[in-house]
C-alpha cells in the first residue's frame, strides 16, 4: 500500500498523475480461507481490517455480491454519535466513537470525520423528558451530552426556527459535541485499502447462494457464484440480505426490513454548522463537505426490501424540514434515494454468535449502521477471532430474543435513530 | 441590433423588447427569449465559473442538461434563487441575474488560481491529503475547503411565495411534448381517453421548435406544431401543462410533477402560487423524453464559446441568435453538420468540420462543398484557445493528435451523438439494453404500465418519431379502454438524415486527449480524473461516478453519464454494456424544498386537531401543549399565576370541589360484534367475557414482545358492543393495530371497529361535589352510589342531550367523563361552568391531570412506561386474565429475563428535601456518589409540587424497586447528588376511599 500524503499527491500530479495504484487489490477467489465475511460494507470490511491488524488473522475474503461499500454504506446520511440510553447501547456506540476518533491517521485515508455537534430537538413537554433521560444517564456513563435553551440551540445552529409560533415550537435541544458526521463511501474505501493491504482478499461480484455445513452442523464454508469456497468461520455482515443467508444455515431471525429515504440539496455554501435531528417531526439533517445539505427521512411503515420510497414520505421528511428552517425553501432537492435497513424487534443490532458452530452474525443495525462502522467491525473480528464475544457486545446476542433481555433504545427515543 | 442577433426569424416577439441585467449590466432581449439566448444575443459569452478549479465557463446546451451556465436569479426580497441554469429561465422585463461561484467577480475570479494547483486536485485527492497534524481538519482544512465548495448560495431571507399542490388521475400520461409527444396525445385522446401531456420547456413542441425548415404532411413544421397544438387544446379530454417537468416515476405509475407558474413572470402575483406540485396516477404512460447531446472530451473542451452543436442550431431557429461569427464544428455525429449547414445559410462563416469519423456520408462532403465549408475527416481537436472565450482550435488527426493545424474562430460547435433520455424509465425500475449503433442505452423490459416513443427510444428521426409516438398513444389508448386513435401516418420532408456513430467513435479522442478534457463540466471531472479512478481500483461505475464525483453535480450527469461510462470502459478494456450505468434517481431536475412541501407550511404543516371545547379554551387564557396532532389546555393561568401557581390552584379545586377537564382528545374505538368481547380478550391483557353490560374496566394492552403498549377504560354498551378508550397518542396506533389483526390475524371473528374519536366530546369531571353538580341535568340515569357505582357506564341524557357517561377517574376523586356528541361538546361544557359556579368549579389543564394521577399513582403510557415495561414491572399483575388461553404478548411474558426479580418496577419516590422537586428523566443509583460512570438503576418518570400533599412526590421505575421500598436512593444531578426514600407508588388515598362516594 503506498501512502497517501500530500507529498504523494505531488509527487504523482507530477507524472500526470499516471502512477497511482490500486487502493485494493482484485485477487481470485482462493478455494479456502481462515474467515469468510459475508458483505463489503463497512461493517464487513472493518472485521476484516480488525481481523488481520488486531488477531494476526489474515487469511480472510470478504465476499460481496454487487460493489464494495454499495449497500447501506453508500446511503445513510452519515450521522455520528454515542448519546444513547442505555448502558449497553452506551457501551458500543461509545466504542465506535472512540474508534472514529484518529481512525483517518490509523488507516492513512481522510474519512473526513468531523465533530460538528450533534443537536437533539425537543418540541414537546414528552421530547424535553426522552432527551433529559439521555443526558443524565449520557452524564453518568462519561458521554459528553448537554442541555440547550432554544437560544443556545439557535447560536449553534443559526438557521433553526425557534418561533413560540412555530406549529411544533423548540423548547429545548441535546447536544453532543462529539458526534458529527464522516464521509460515507470513504470509510468503505479506507477499510477496504487498509485490509487489502494486510492480505485480505476483498472479492467484489460474488454473490453468497449457500451455506456449507459439516457432519457435526458446523460451517464448512460457502457456494458461490464464482465457485465453491470453504472456510471454518463465516461472519455475516450483510444488512438487508441477512434473513436470506440465515436461512441458507436454516436458521430464522427476527429482522424486517423497511425502506428508508434520504436526499441532498443542490450544494450551497455553507449554512448549516452542526447535524440536527428531530424525533417529532422525523427528519434530520447536516451539510456536507460539498454543500449539500443531507437529509435523511424516517423509516417507512410498511416491510420492504425495495431500495426505493414513495413521493408522500419524502413530502413530509421535506415540509419537516422546511417547518424546522423556513429559509430553506426555494433550495432545491438534487438527488432522492433509498435504502432498507434490517431492523430487530428491539431495534438494537444483533451481534455474536448463532446457533450453527462457526457461523457469525452481525445484523439489525436498522437506520444506525454508519456510526458504529469501525466498532461493530472491531467487536466482530473480536468474536469471530475468539469465537465468544467481546464484553461490549455480548449483549447484542440473539438469544435475547429468546430470554426477553432487550436493548429498546428506539422505543424510549419513539422513533428512528 | 448587434451581429449575434438573427435580423428575423425565430420564435420571438420581436416587437416586445425585454430589459435585463446581468453582472449589473443591463442588456436586452425579446419575449421569447431564455436568459442564456439573450446573453449569447448580447455577445455574453462568460456566464459562471466551474466548481473545482473556477475555471470560466460558457452556455454549452439549450435546455435543462445545462452543467456550466448557472446563475443567481434576483427576483427581489426572500427570492434568490441559486443555480438556476440560465438555459431553462425564460426571459421577463427587469429580471436580474448574477453570476455565482467567484470572486471578486466573474471576470477575474481569484478562485481560479486553484487551477494552479489542478494536476494535485486530481480524483479522491482530500481522501488522501489532510490528515496531518490531525487536529487541523476540523479546525483549518474543513472549513477552507467547505467555504471553497458550495457553488451557490442559501437564501437569507424568508421566501414569501406559495406553492400548491393537485391529483390527478388520468389514462394517458405523456411526457414530453416534442413530435412524439404530440403525436401521441393526438392519438391517445382521439377516442376520448383522458390525457396529460407535460412539457418542461414553455411552450409545447420539442425540437420542433428548432426546426422549422421541414414539412410535415405538406405543411411547414411550425404550422402543423400550431394546428396540432390547436386540436389538442380544443379537446376537454386533453391537459396540456407547460413548464411543466416529471421529475419522479414511482411505483404503479404514479408520478410527481411540478408545474412551474410564476417563474417566467418574475415573481408571483400575491396569493397565487410559484409553483404546484402535480401527483398523477396514470394507467398508461407514454415517455416521450427525447434525448440529449453528447459533449465530445477534448483538451480544453469546456472553454466559453464551446457548445453542444445541437444547442447552437436551437439557438439560431428558435431565438434567433447565431452563437458566433467563426465557429468550428467538431463531430463524431451527422447531426452536427445540420448545425453546420444551418448556420452557414444564415450567413455564418462556418470554414471547418472536423470529423472524428474517417468516412463521412457523401452527401454530407457534397453539401458542404456547395457551402465551402472544409471537412477533415478524422480529425479532431487537440486543444484550445483562449481566456475567456474560445480563440482558437487545433486540429490534429488521430495519428498525430499533438500539435495539430490552428484554426482561429470564436466558437467551438461539438456532437458526440445524442443520449435517450431514459430517466424516468429508469427510475420506473425497466431495464435497459445496450444500442451498439447508436451507443446509448434505450428502454428494454417495462416493469410498468409504459411506453416509450421517439427519441428517448432511440428513434432519432422525426419521421420516426412522429409515427411511433402515434402508435404509442393509440395502444395506450386501446389499452386503457378506448377506441385506439393515431392510424394515420405522417409524411416528413425535408428532414436532415442522420447515420450512425458509435460512442466509440465519439469518445475516441479521449485515449489521445490530454490535459483539461472535461466528461462533468459543472465538478470539472476530467477523462484522466476517470482513467485515474480505473486505475486505483475503482471499477464499478458506481465506483468511478462516486470517487470522481462525475454525475454528481447539479445536473446529474445529463450530458456526462455516457461519456463517463466510454472512457471507464476503455481503461477497463470491457464493453460498455458490461460496465453499466448507475442508477437514474429522482428528480430529474432539481425541484425546490417549497414546492415539495407545498401546503405543508406554518399553520399548515401537520394540522393542528382541536377538540370541540378549545375554542373555550383559547378564550379563557389556556396555555396549550402539543399532543400528538393535538394540542390540549395545559393549564388555565389567573391574573398573572405561573405554571406552577395555576397548576396548584387547578389541583386543589379538584380535591376540594370539582374541576372540569377537556378530555375530547382520548381515542375513543366502537367495538361491535358477537365477538367483540372475544375479539378484546385476545387484544387486552384483561378479560372482558364477564365484564357485565353497564361496566367499565382498565384496559392494557401489551405488544408483540409483553411490553406495555396502550391503555384505557373500556365500557360494556351492550352484549356486543364495547365503547373503548385509548391514549391521546396512541389513537390512530392502536385502531391500526385492531384493524390488523382483524384482518389478517382473526378474520374468523364476527366484530367490526369504528374510530369514533371525533364524534365524541369527553368532559370529566372530578371532585367530591360532582354528583351535585350535574345531578340536576341528568335525565335517565341513577346517579346514587348504589345504582351507578365507579367503574360503569350509562347512557341517558345531560341537558337534554344524549350522553355515555362513564363513572371513571384518573384523579381518585369522585370522578364523571361525559360523553356528549361533539356537536354538543362545547355547550355542554359551558353549561356546566355555569351550573358549577355555585361549586366554585376550576377548569384544569393537562399539567394538573398530571399532578393528580400521580398522587394516586396512575401510570401514563409512555412516560412511566417506555415501551420496555411488563404489567408486573407497574405493580398491574391485576390486569392480566390469568386463565385466558391467549392474548398479545402473554408469550413474551414467560420468557426468563420478564420474570428476573431486578427488574426495573414502579415505585415513588420522596426526596428528603420535601421542598426539591426531581427533574424528570434523573437518573437513580444505588450508591450517594456523585463519581462517573455510575451505576444507574433507574429514573425518574415523573415529579411534580404535590399542592395536596405539600411536598414533592415523584414516580420512578429502578432496579427491584418493589424490594426497596423504605430504603434510601440517589439523585446524581450536576454538582448536587439528592438523596430520596423509596415508597409505594400511591400517595394519596391509598385505599380509595374518596372514589367510592
Amino acid at each position: 500500500m503506498s501512502h497517501f500524503s500530500f507529498p504523494s499527491l505531488l509527487a504523482k500530479a507530477m507524472g500526470a498523475n499516471k502512477g497511482w495504484t490500486r487502493q485494493w487489490a482484485k485477487p481470485q477467489p482462493k478455494s479456502r480461507y481462515d474467515v469468510i465475511i459475508v458483505g463489503a460494507g463497512g461493517h464487513g470490511l472493518a472485521c476484516a481490517y480488525y481481523l488481520a491488524k488486531e488477531h494476526g488473522i489474515t487469511n480472510v475474503a470478504v465476499l460481496e455480491k454487487g460493489w464494495l461499500g454499495g449497500g447501506n454504506t453508500a446511503r445513510n446520511t452519515t450521522v455520528i454519535r454515542s448519546n444513547y440510553l442505555y448502558d449497553e447501547s452506551a457501551r458500543l456506540y461509545e466504542h465506535a466513537l472512540g474508534l472514529w476518533e484518529g481512525l483517518s491517521r490509523e488507516i492513512n485515508y481522510n474519512l473526513m470525520f468531523s465533530q460538528r455537534g450533534v443537536l437533539g430537538l425537543a418540541h414537546t413537554v414528552h421530547d424535553v423528558q426522552i432527551l433529559k433521560r439521555h443526558i443524565h444517564a449520557n452524564r453518568l456513563n462519561g458521554i459528553d451530552s448537554e442541555w440547550l435553551t432554544p437560544e443556545q440551540a439557535k447560536a449553534f445552529c443559526p438557521p433553526l426556527n425557534i418561533s413560540a409560533c412555530a406549529r411544533y415550537p423548540i423548547v429545548g435541544a441535546s447536544l453532543q459535541r462529539r458526534g458529527g458526521v464522516a464521509r460515507h463511501d470513504g470509510v468503505a474505501w479506507g477499510f477496504a485499502r487498509a485490509a487489502s493491504a494486510r492480505g485480505v482478499h476483498i472479492i467484489e461480484n460474488c454473490a453468497v447462494t449457500a451455506i456449507n455445513r459439516g457432519a457435526g452442523g458446523e460451517v464448512t464454508g460457502v457456494e458461490t457464484t464464482r465457485g465453491t469456497i470453504g472456510a471454518q468461520k463465516v461472519a455475516l455482515s450483510a444488512a438487508a440480505g441477512t434473513s436470506g443467508l440465515m436461512e441458507m444455515a436454516g436458521l430464522k431471525i427476527p429482522i424486517e426490513c423497511f425502506t428508508l429515504q434520504a436526499l441532498v440539496s443542490e450544494p450551497v455554501a455553507p449554512v448549516f454548522p452542526c447535524v440536527a435531528m428531530s424525533n417529532t417531526v422525523h427528519a434530520y439533517i447536516s451539510q456536507s463537505d460539498k454543500g449539500e445539505l443531507v437529509i435523511g427521512a424516517g423509516t417507512e411503515q410498511y416491510f420492504s426490501y425495495s431500495q426505493r420510497g414513495p413521493l408522500h414520505s419524502l413530502e413530509h421528511t421535506i415540509a419537516a424540514v422546511c417547518e424546522m428552517f423556513p429559509l430553506f425553501t426555494r433550495l432545491r432537492m438534487l438527488r432522492n434515494w433509498g435504502g432498507s435497513v434490517d431492523v430487530t424487534p428491539d431495534r438494537s443490532p444483533i451481534l455474536g454468535l448463532t446457533p450453527v458452530p462457526g457461523l457469525y452474525l452481525n445484523a439489525g443495525w436498522g437506520t444506525g449502521g454508519f456510526k458504529a462502522t469501525p466498532g461493530a467491525g472491531h467487536l466482530l473480528a473480536f468474536t469471530v477471532a475468539q469465537n465468544r464475544p467481546h464484553t461490549i457486545n455480548a449483549p447484542f446476542s440473539l438469544k435475547r430474543f429468546q430470554t426477553g433481555r432487550l436493548i429498546d433504545e428506539a422505543a424510549a427515543a419513539a422513533v428512528a435513530h | 441590433m448587434n451581429s449575434f442577433r438573427t435580423e428575423q426569424g425565430g420564435r420571438l416577439c420581436r416587437d416586445r423588447p425585454l430589459g435585463f441585467t446581468f453582472e449589473g449590466r443591463t442588456l436586452q432581449g425579446f419575449k421569447g427569449d431564455t436568459l442564456a439566448s439573450a446573453l449569447l444575443a448580447n455577445g455574453v459569452c462568460l456566464v459562471g465559473r466551474s466548481y473545482k478549479y473556477h475555471r470560466p465557463r460558457g452556455i454549452m446546451s439549450a435546455g435543462s442538461e445545462e452543467a456550466s451556465a448557472l446563475v443567481g436569479i434576483d427576483r427581489g426580497e426572500g427570492r434568490f434563487d441559486t443555480s438556476t441554469r440560465a438555459t431553462t429561465q425564460e426571459l421577463f422585463e427587469g429580471l436580474k441575474a448574477v453570476s455565482q461561484h467567484c470572486w471578486p467577480s466573474l471576470r477575474f475570479d481569484a478562485g481560479a488560481l486553484a487551477g494552479l494547483g489542478g494536476p494535485v486536485m486530481s480524483a479522491g485527492f482530500y481522501y488522501k491529503t489532510f490528515m496531518w497534524p490531525e487536529s487541523f481538519w476540523e479546525r483549518v482544512y474543513e472549513p477552507v475547503l467547505r467555504k471553497l465548495a458550495g457553488l451557490g448560495r442559501a437564501p437569507v431571507a424568508t421566501d414569501p411565495d406559495i406553492y400548491s399542490s393537485r391529483y390527478a388521475h388520468c389514462d394517458v400520461l405523456v411526457v414530453g411534448g416534442g413530435p412524439a409527444g404530440l403525436t401521441a396525445a393526438l392519438a391517445a385522446s382521439e377516442g376520448g381517453a383522458k390525457v396529460i401531456l407535460a412539457d418542461e420547456q414553455s411552450e409545447i413542441g420539442g425540437d420542433l421548435l428548432s426546426t422549422p425548415e421541414v414539412q410535415i404532411d405538406g405543411q411547414p413544421a411550425w404550422n402543423w406544431l400550431k394546428s396540432t397544438a390547436q386540436t389538442l387544446a380544443s379537446r376537454d379530454n386533453v391537459t396540456i401543462l407547460t413548464r411543466t417537468t416529471a421529475f419522479g416515476y414511482y411505483q404503479q405509475n404514479f408520478l410527481g410533477l411540478v408545474e412551474r407558474l410564476s417563474d417566467h413572470l418574475g415573481a408571483a402575483r400575491p396569493g397565487s402560487p410559484r409553483e404546484r406540485l402535480w401527483r398523477v396516477r396514470a394507467r398508461r404512460v407514454v415517455l416521450a423524453t427525447g434525448s440529449i447531446e453528447r459533449p465530445l472530451v477534448f483538451s480544453g473542451n469546456d472553454r466559453p464559446g464551446i457548445m453542444l452543436a445541437g444547442a447552437a442550431k436551437t439557438y439560431l431557429k428558435r431565438y434567433g441568435v447565431r452563437v458566433g461569427q467563426r465557429p468550428v464544428v467538431v463531430t463524431a455525429h451527422d447531426s452536427a453538420y445540420a448545425s453546420a449547414f444551418e448556420l452557414a445559410e444564415a450567413g455564418v462563416e462556418v470554414r471547418t468540420i472536423l470529423d472524428q469519423r474517417a468516412h463521412i456520408p457523401a452527401h454530407l462532403s457534397k453539401r458542404a462543398d456547395r457551402l465551402g465549408i472544409e471537412i477533415l475527416a478524422g480529425h479532431t481537436i487537440a486543444r484550445t484557445c483562449g481566456h475567456l472565450r474560445v480563440s482558437a482550435v487545433y486540429a490534429a488527426s488521430f495519428d498525430a493528435i499533438k500539435g495539430g493545424r490552428k484554426i482561429s474562430c470564436d466558437c467551438v460547435l461539438m456532437s458526440g451523438g445524442w443520449t435517450p433520455s431514459v430517466h424516468l424509465f429508469s427510475q420506473s425500475r425497466g431495464t435497459l439494453k445496450w444500442r451498439e449503433d447508436i451507443g446509448a442505452y434505450v428502454p428494454d423490459v417495462y416493469t410498468q404500465n409504459a411506453v416509450s416513443a421517439g427519441a428517448c427510444d432511440g428513434d432519432f428521426l422525426l419521421s420516426e418519431a412522429l409515427n411511433r409516438g402515434a402508435e404509442a398513444g393509440g395502444l395506450a389508448a386501446g389499452a386503457t379502454g378506448f377506441e385506439p386513435g393515431g392510424q394515420n401516418r405522417f409524411g416528413v420532408a425535408g428532414e436532415f438524415p442522420l447515420s450512425a456513430a458509435s460512442l466509440e467513435e465519439s469518445t475516441h479522442a479521449t485515449a489521445a486527449a490530454r490535459g483539461k478534457a472535461f466528461v462533468d463540466f459543472q465538478h470539472d471531472v476530467t477523462a484522466g480524473d476517470i482513467e485515474q479512478a480505473v486505475c486505483e481500483g475503482f471499477h464499478s461505475i458506481e465506483h468511478v461516478k462516486r470517487y470522481t464525483t462525475t454525475g454528481m453535480a447539479t445536473d446529474q450527469g445529463k450530458t456526462s453519464n455516457l461519456n463517463s461510462l466510454a472512457i471507464a470502459s476503455e481503461a477497463l478494456g470491457r464493453g460498455a454494456p458490461e460496465v453499466g450505468l448507475t442508477t437514474f434517481r429522482p428528480p430529474y431536475t432539481p425541484t425546490s424544498f417549497g414546492v415539495l412541501a407545498g401546503h405543508s407550511r406554518g399553520k399548515l404543516f401537520e394540522v393542528t386537531r382541536k377538540s370541540p371545547i378549545d375554542s373555550w379554551a383559547e378564550e379563557n387564557g389556556a396555555v396549550f401543549e402539543p399532543v400528538g396532532l393535538w394540542r390540549r389546555a395545559r393549564y388555565f393561568p389567573r391574573d398573572g399565576e405561573d405554571m406552577h401557581r395555576a397548576v396548584s390552584r387547578e389541583c386543589k379545586a379538584t380535591r376540594t370541589s370539582i374541576g372540569i377537564s377537556d378530555a375530547s382528545t382520548l381515542g375513543k374505538i366502537e367495538v361491535v360484534g358477537p365477538d367483540a368481547a372475544e375479539f378484546l380478550n385476545r387484544l387486552y391483557t384483561n378479560t372482558w367475557t364477564k365484564l357485565g353490560v353497564g361496566r367499565c374496566r382498565y384496559g392494557l394492552m401489551l405488544g408483540e414482545d409483553g411490553f406495555i403498549h396502550d391503555d384505557g377504560v373500556v365500557g360494556r354498551l351492550a352484549e356486543g358492543r364495547f365503547h373503548v378508550t385509548t391514549t391521546t397518542g396512541g389513537a390512530a396506533g392502536v385502531f391500526a393495530k385492531m384493524e390488523d389483526y382483524r384482518q389478517t390475524e382473526w378474520p374468523d371473528l364476527d366484530v367490526w371497529l369504528t374510530s369514533i374519536s371525533e364524534q365524541w366530546a369527553v368532559i370529566a369531571l372530578n371532585g367530591p361535589n360532582v354528583r351535585k353538580l350535574i345531578a340536576p341535568f341528568i335525565e335517565g340515569i341513577d346517579l346514587s352510589k348504589e345504582a351507578f357505582p365507579h367503574m360503569a357506564i350509562r347512557e341517558g341524557k345531560i341537558f337534554g342531550v344524549p350522553t355515555r357517561l362513564f363513572r371513571v377517574s384518573f384523579t381518585g376523586e369522585l370522578g364523571f367523563e361525559v360523553n356528549v356528541p361533539s356537536a354538543y361538546g362545547l355547550a355542554v361544557w359551558q353549561r356546566l361552568m355555569e351550573a358549577g359556579a355555585e361549586y366554585d368549579i376550576v377548569p384544569y389543564g393537562t399539567e394538573a391531570l398530571h399532578v393528580l394521577r400521580a398522587e394516586k399513582g396512575y401510570i401514563i403510557v409512555g412516560q412511566e412506561t417506555d415501551g420496555t415495561q411488563t404489567p408486573h414491572d407497574m405493580g398491574m399483575d391485576w390486569a392480566i386474565g390469568r386463565k385466558k388461553p391467549d392474548f398479545i404478548g402473554r408469550r413474551s411474558l414467560g420468557r426468563p429475563d420478564m420474570l428476573v426479580p431486578n427488574r426495573k418496577q414502579l415505585v415513588g419516590l420522596l426526596t428528603t428535601d420535601p421542598a426539591y422537586v426531581l427533574e424528570e428523566g434523573a437518573q437513580v443509583t444505588a450508591e450517594n456518589t456523585s463519581a462517573v460512570p455510575a451505576r444507574m438503576i433507574g429514573h425518574v418518570t415523573s415529579s411534580y409540587w404535590s399542592e395536596t400533599l405539600q411536598r414533592s412526590i415523584a414516580l420512578a421505575v429502578v432496579e427491584a424497586g418493589r424490594k426497596r421500598i423504605g430504603g434510601e436512593v440517589y439523585i446524581p444531578m450536576p454538582g448536587t447528588v439528592y438523596p430520596a426514600r423509596v415508597a409505594e407508588p400511591v400517595f394519596y388515598d391509598p385505599n380509595g376511599e374518596r372514589l367510592n362516594v
